[in-house]
C-alpha cells in the first residue's frame, strides 16, 4: 500500500481509537457515579487510545519512508551479476538509475542484458516486501496500541498529564525545526564547500580574480580555464549594493522622517500604505522592470549624452533594488524615530531649535543605533537578493567599479551554475554552494549584529 | 552695546538662514516621499501599458471546410487516425481559398504564417467537441500568429511594428481588416492553456495551478507548525538559553537570503531524500521552511497580545495549561495568526530565486493535477518569459505580473480587512 493511504488509514484508525477509548471510560465511569469519578475528562482518554494507535505507527512510517529506498538500492546493487558491477560512483549511479527506472516499468524491458533485467526484478521484489511489511508492521503496531491504550484505561489511570505531556512536545519539535533548518542550511552548504575546496584551494576561491567556472572538459579545449576566483563576484555584489543604498537610504530615511515628523494624519494615511506597496511587489516583478524598462532608459540616456551604458549596468539593478529596499529602511527608521521620547523634541524645541534641527541634532542622533541596525539589515538584503540581479544584472564577471558597466554578483552565479540538470560533484556545481556559504555567513553576521543594536536600542527607551 | 542686545542681533542674522535650512530640510522630505510614490506609480503603469494588450488577442475569421478527404479520417473516434490526420491542412486551404492569387512557395508560407502554428489542432479540437461539423463547412474565428498580433496591435494604436512582417503580410492584413474579417477578442488562451513557446498559445493556466498546489502544501505545513512554534515559545518555554538559542534562529531564519533556502532543499530534500525535481511537494517544503519563520513571528505577536487576565481566570477555574491554551488562548490569538499567514503565504506566492534551484524551472506544457507533477509557479513563469526573445512575450509577461500582483493584492487587503474586523481591543 502506499504511504500516503497508510497515512490515511492510521488517522481513520487514530479517530476509531478515541471513541474507543472515550466510550470505555464512560462505561467505567457509569456504575461509579458520573464522570466526576474519573481522574480526567472521558475524551482526556480517548485522545490517550489514539495517541498510543496512531503516534508509533505514524513514526515508523516517517523513518521508513527516508530509509526504505537507500537500503533497497544498496542490496539491489550488492547482489548483481559480476558483468555488470559498478567501478566508480558515476557508474555506480547509472546503474541505479537504469534499474530503478526498469522496475518502475518507465524504460522498456527490450535489448538490455539479462542480468540488468534481473536486478530490475530483484529491485521489484524488494520494493513490494517492503510495502507489505510497511503494511504490515503499521497495521500491527497501531492494532496493538490501540489494546494497550484501551486497557490501561480505568478510574484512577491520569489520562490529562499523558496527554499534555506529548502535546508539549509535539510544540517542542514544532519550534526546533527552525533550529534543524537552521542546522539543514550550515551542514549542506558546509558540507559541498568542503568537497569543493578539496579540488580548488580555499585562498585561490577568496583572492583569485579570474572567474570562469566552465570547466574543460577534454583537455586541449579552449576557453574553459574552470579558474575560481570570486573576488569579481564580490566587488560586483557591493558595486550593485551599494549603488541600492545609496539611492534607498537617504530616499527611505528622509521619508520616515518627514512622515514622522512633518506630515499631516491625512498625507501619512496616503503615503505611508502607498510606500508599503514596494515592499509587497515581488522581486521577479522589479527584475523585469529593471531589465526591459530601466536599463534600455539608461542606455538610450547615456547614448544621448555621449556615454556609454552597458545594458546590464550595474545602475539599472542597483537602482531598482534601492526602490525596492526604500519601504524597508522607511518602515525601520520610522518605528526607532517614533520611538524617541516626546520630551526631548520638547526640550530641543523649548530651548529655540528649528523643527529641522532638533531633528538633526536630538531625534537623528537619538535614534542612531536603530538606523544603522535597519540599513544593516537592508544591506544583508541587498546583497542576498537575486532575481533583481539574475534578470538585469550581466553574467559575465568584470572586475570594475565603474556602475555603467556590466557586473555579475555572487547570487547570479550560484543561480546560473545551478539552474537546469547539472551533475552534483562537479567543481562547477559545488562552487556555487561555496558561493552559498560567503553569502550565508556574510548575511548572518550582519543580522546577528543589526538584530542586536536594534534590540539593545529598544530597551534603552523602554 | 550689552552682552544681551549682541545675542539677540546674532540670533536675529543667523535667524534667516536657520529659517532657510528648515524650509529646505522640508522639501527634502517630500522629495523622498515624491520618489517612492513616484516609483510605485511608474512600475505600475510600465506595467500596465504594457500588459493590458495581451488580454486580447488576434483573430481572423475564415471559412473552414471540415473535408473528410483532406483530413484523411473517417472516424473521429479512432485515435490512431485523429494522431495522423493532416490538422494543418485545414487553416491552410481555408487561407488558400480566402486568397486565391497567392502563388509562388514563400509567399505560401507568408500566408500560412497569418495563422498560430496551432490552428490546425484548435480546429481538431472543436470537430472533436462538435462531432457533426465533419463534412460542413463553417465561418469561424482563428488564432492569429504572434508577429500578426504584435503588428495588429501596434497598427491599431496608431504606431504600426512591421519589423518581422513583410509587405505583403501588411497588404493581406489590411485587406482583411477592411472586409472586417480580423479583429481583437478577448483572450481566453491567457487563462485556459499551459506554457508554450508559441506566444499566442502560451497561457497561465498551468502556472497557476502549480502555484495553487504549491501554496496549499506549503499553508498545510507551515500554519500548523508555525502555529505549535509560537504557542511553545510565547506559553511553554522555559527561560534559558535553549529558549533564546531558538529565538535567535528564528530571527535570523527570517533575515536569511531565498536562495540560501534554495540550496538547502537542493542539497537535502532533492539529493539526500531524493524528493523528486520541479515538483510541487519540493517546492512547498521549501517555501514552508522560508515563510515559517514570518508565521512564528507574526503568531507570537497574536499570542502576546491576548491579555493575561484571560489566562488567569482559566487557571483560577482550574483548567491545566494545555486547557488554558487550547481552548482560550488559541481562539483569541488566531485572527492575529491567520493574518499572519496570508502575509506569510503572499510572501511565498512571490518567491522565485530558491524554486529556481530546485528545477521549478523547468518548460512544462501540461497543467500541473496532483502534488507530484512537474510544475512551474507564476513568478517562475514570469521569470521565463522576460528571458524569451520573442517581442509578443512581453506583453504576456507583463499581464502574467499583473495577474500575480492582483493575487498579492487580493491576499494583502483581505489580510488588513480581517486584522479590521477581527481584531479586538481588550
Amino acid at each position: 500500500m502506499q504511504a500516503t493511504n497508510i497515512l490515511i488509514l492510521l488517522i481513520g484508525f487514530g479517530t476509531v481509537a478515541f471513541y474507543l477509548g472515550r466510550g470505555r471510560s464512560l462505561a467505567i465511569a457509569g456504575p461509579l457515579g458520573g464522570i466526576r469519578k474519573l481522574h480526567s475528562l472521558p475524551s482526556y482518554y480517548g485522545m490517550h487510545v489514539a495517541l498510543w494507535c496512531a503516534l508509533p505507527s505514524v513514526a515508523i512510517l516517517g523513518l521508513w519512508m527516508i530509509f526504505d529506498d537507500p537500503i533497497i538500492n544498496s542490496l539491489v546493487i550488492g547482489s548483481v551479476a559480476a558483468d555488470i558491477i559498478p567501478i566508480d560512483t558515476a557508474s555506480y549511479n547509472l546503474l541505479l538509475n537504469k534499474v530503478s527506472n526498469l522496475a518502475d516499468g518507465i524504460l522498456p524491458r527490450t535489448g538490455l542484458s539479462d542480468s540488468l533485467l534481473d536486478a530490475a526484478d530483484h529491485m521489484q521484489s524488494l520494493q513490494l516486501i517492503s510495502q507489505w511489511a510497511l503494511t504490515a508492521l503499521s497495521f500491527v503496531l497501531s492494532t496493538m496500541g490501540l489494546f494497550w491504550g484501551w486497557s490501561k484505561i480505568s478510574a484512577e489511570f491520569r489520562a490529562r498529564p499523558v496527554v499534555e505531556r506529548v502535546i508539549q512536545n509535539l510544540l517542542l519539535a514544532s519550534a526546533c525545526v527552525a533550529i534543524f533548518t537552521t542546522l539543514g542550511i550550515v551542514l549542506s552548504v558546509l558540507f559541498e564547500s568542503i568537497q569543493f575546496f578539496r579540488s580548488v584551494p580555499i585562498y585561490d576561491f577568496v583572492f583569485g580574480l579570474d572567474w570562469s567556472p566552465q570547466t574543460a572538459i577534454r583537455e586541449d579545449q579552449v576557453g574553459s580555464s574552470g579558474s575560481f576566483g570570486a573576488v569579481p563576484l564580490f566587488v560586483g555584489t557591493l558595486l550593485v549594493s551599494a549603488v541600492a543604498m545609496v539611492i534607498a537610504v537617504p530616499v527611505g530615511l528622509m521619508s520616515a522622517i518627514y512622515l514622522a515628523e512633518y506630515a499631516s494624519k491625512n498625507v501619512r494615511n496616503f503615503a505611508k500604505p502607498a510606500l508599503e506597496v514596494l515592499a509587497g511587489i515581488p522581486t521577479v516583478v522589479y527584475g523585469f522592470f529593471a531589465a526591459l524598462t530601466v536599463a534600455p532608459f539608461l542606455r538610450d540616456l547615456g547614448n544621448s549624452f555621449g556615454v556609454s551604458v552597458s545594458s546590464e549596468s550595474a545602475l539599472a539593478a542597483g537602482g531598482v533594488m534601492g526602490i525596492m529596499i526604500i519601504p524597508f529602511i522607511s518602515s525601520l527608521a520610522d518605528d526607532v524615530i517614533t520611538a524617541v521620547p516626546q520630551s526631548m523634541r520638547d526640550g530641543s524645541l523649548a530651548m529655540g531649535a528649528t523643527q529641522s534641527e532638533t531633528i538633526r541634532r536630538v531625534v537623528i542622533p537619538a535614534a542612531l543605533p536603530g538606523i544603522v541596525g535597519g540599513i544593516m539589515l537592508a544591506v544583508s538584503r541587498a546583497i542576498g537578493e537575486t532575481m533583481i540581479v539574475v534578470m538585469a544584472a550581466g553574467m559575465a564577471a568584470n572586475l570594475t567599479a565603474n556602475p555603467l558597466d556590466s557586473v555579475t554578483t555572487v547570487t547570479v552565479q550560484i543561480v546560473t551554475l545551478l539552474t537546469g540538470d547539472q551533475e552534483f560533484d562537479s567543481p562547477k556545481t559545488l562552487a556555487a554552494f561555496a558561493l552559498g556559504l560567503m553569502l550565508f555567513m556574510v548575511t548572518l553576521m550582519l543580522n546577528i549584529f543589526a538584530l542586536h543594536i536594534v534590540k539593545k536600542y529598544r530597551e534603552q527607551y523602554e | 552695546m550689552s552682552k544681551q542686545t549682541e545675542n539677540l542681533i546674532k540670533i536675529q542674522h543667523s535667524l534667516k538662514r536657520r529659517n532657510r535650512s528648515e524650509a529646505r530640510f522640508r522639501w527634502y522630505g517630500r522629495l523622498a516621499v515624491f520618489i517612492g510614490l513616484a516609483a510605485v506609480a511608474t512600475l505600475f503603469f510600465d506595467i500596465i501599458g504594457k500588459g493590458h494588450g495581451a488580454f486580447k488577442a488576434t483573430y481572423i475569421k475564415l471559412e473552414v471546410h471540415y473535408d473528410q478527404a483532406l483530413i484523411d479520417i473517417d472516424n473521429l473516434t479512432d485515435t490512431e487516425q485523429m494522431i495522423a490526420g493532416n490538422w494543418q491542412a485545414l487553416p491552410k486551404v481555408a487561407l488558400r481559398e480566402k486568397f486565391p492569387n497567392v502563388s509562388g512557395r514563400s509567399d505560401k508560407r507568408r500566408l500560412n504564417n497569418l495563422l498560430s502554428s496551432g490552428a490546425g489542432f484548435d480546429l481538431k479540437d472543436r470537430l472533436v467537441a462538435n462531432p457533426h461539423l465533419l463534412g460542413r463547412k463553417e465561418s469561424i474565428w482563428i488564432l492569429a500568429d504572434d508577429d500578426i498580433d504584435t503588428y495588429f496591435k501596434s497598427w491599431l494604436a496608431g504606431d504600426a511594428y512591421a519589423a518581422r512582417l513583410s509587405s505583403k503580410q501588411v497588404q493581406w492584413i489590411e485587406g482583411l481588416h477592411q472586409q472586417g474579417l480580423i479583429e481583437l477578442q478577448f483572450n481566453i488562451n491567457l487563462f485556459t492553456r499551459g506554457d508554450s513557446r508559441e506566444p499566442e498559445q502560451a497561457g497561465i493556466r498551468g502556472a497557476v495551478m502549480g502555484s495553487l498546489l504549491t501554496l496549499v502544501l506549503t499553508l498545510m505545513l507551515s500554519f500548523p507548525i508555525g502555529v505549535a512554534a509560537a504557542i511553545y515559545l510565547e506559553e511553554f518555554a522555559p527561560k534559558n538559553k535553549w529558549t533564546d538559542f531558538i529565538e535567535v534562529n528564528i530571527n535570523n531564519l527570517a533575515a536569511v537570503p531565498s536562495i540560501i533556502f534554495g540550496l538547502l532543499g537542493l542539497a537535502i530534500f532533492i539529493n539526500f531524500f531524493h524528493v523528486p525535481r520541479s515538483v510541487p511537494i519540493v517546492g512547498g517544503l521549501v517555501l514552508t521552511l522560508m515563510t515559517l519563520p514570518t508565521i512564528i513571528i507574526t503568531s507570537r505577536a497574536a499570542i502576546k497580545s491576548v491579555p493575561p487576565s484571560i489566562r488567569e481566570a482559566a487557571l483560577g477555574m482550574g483548567a491545566s495549561k494545555v486547557q488554558m491554551v487550547l481552548h482560550h488562548v488559541l481562539p483569541l490569538a488566531l485572527p492575529g495568526m491567520l493574518t499572519g499567514a496570508i502575509i506569510g503565504m503572499a510572501q511565498a506566492l512571490g518567491e522565485t530565486a530558491p524554486l529556481l534551484m530546485i528545477g521549478m524551472v523547468a518548460f512544462i506544457v501540461d497543467i500541473p493535477g496532483s502534488f507530484t507533477d512537474p510544475a512551474t509557479v507564476l513568478p517562475v513563469q514570469i521569470f521565463l518569459w522576460a528571458d524569451s526573445p520573442e517581442r509578443a512575450f512581453i506583453e504576456k509577461t507583463s499581464a502574467a505580473i499583473m495577474v500575480l500582483l492582483t493575487f498579492l493584492i487580493i491576499m494583502n487587503t483581505s489580510a488588513v480587512w480581517l486584522r479590521k474586523r477581527l481584531e479586538r481591543r481588550w
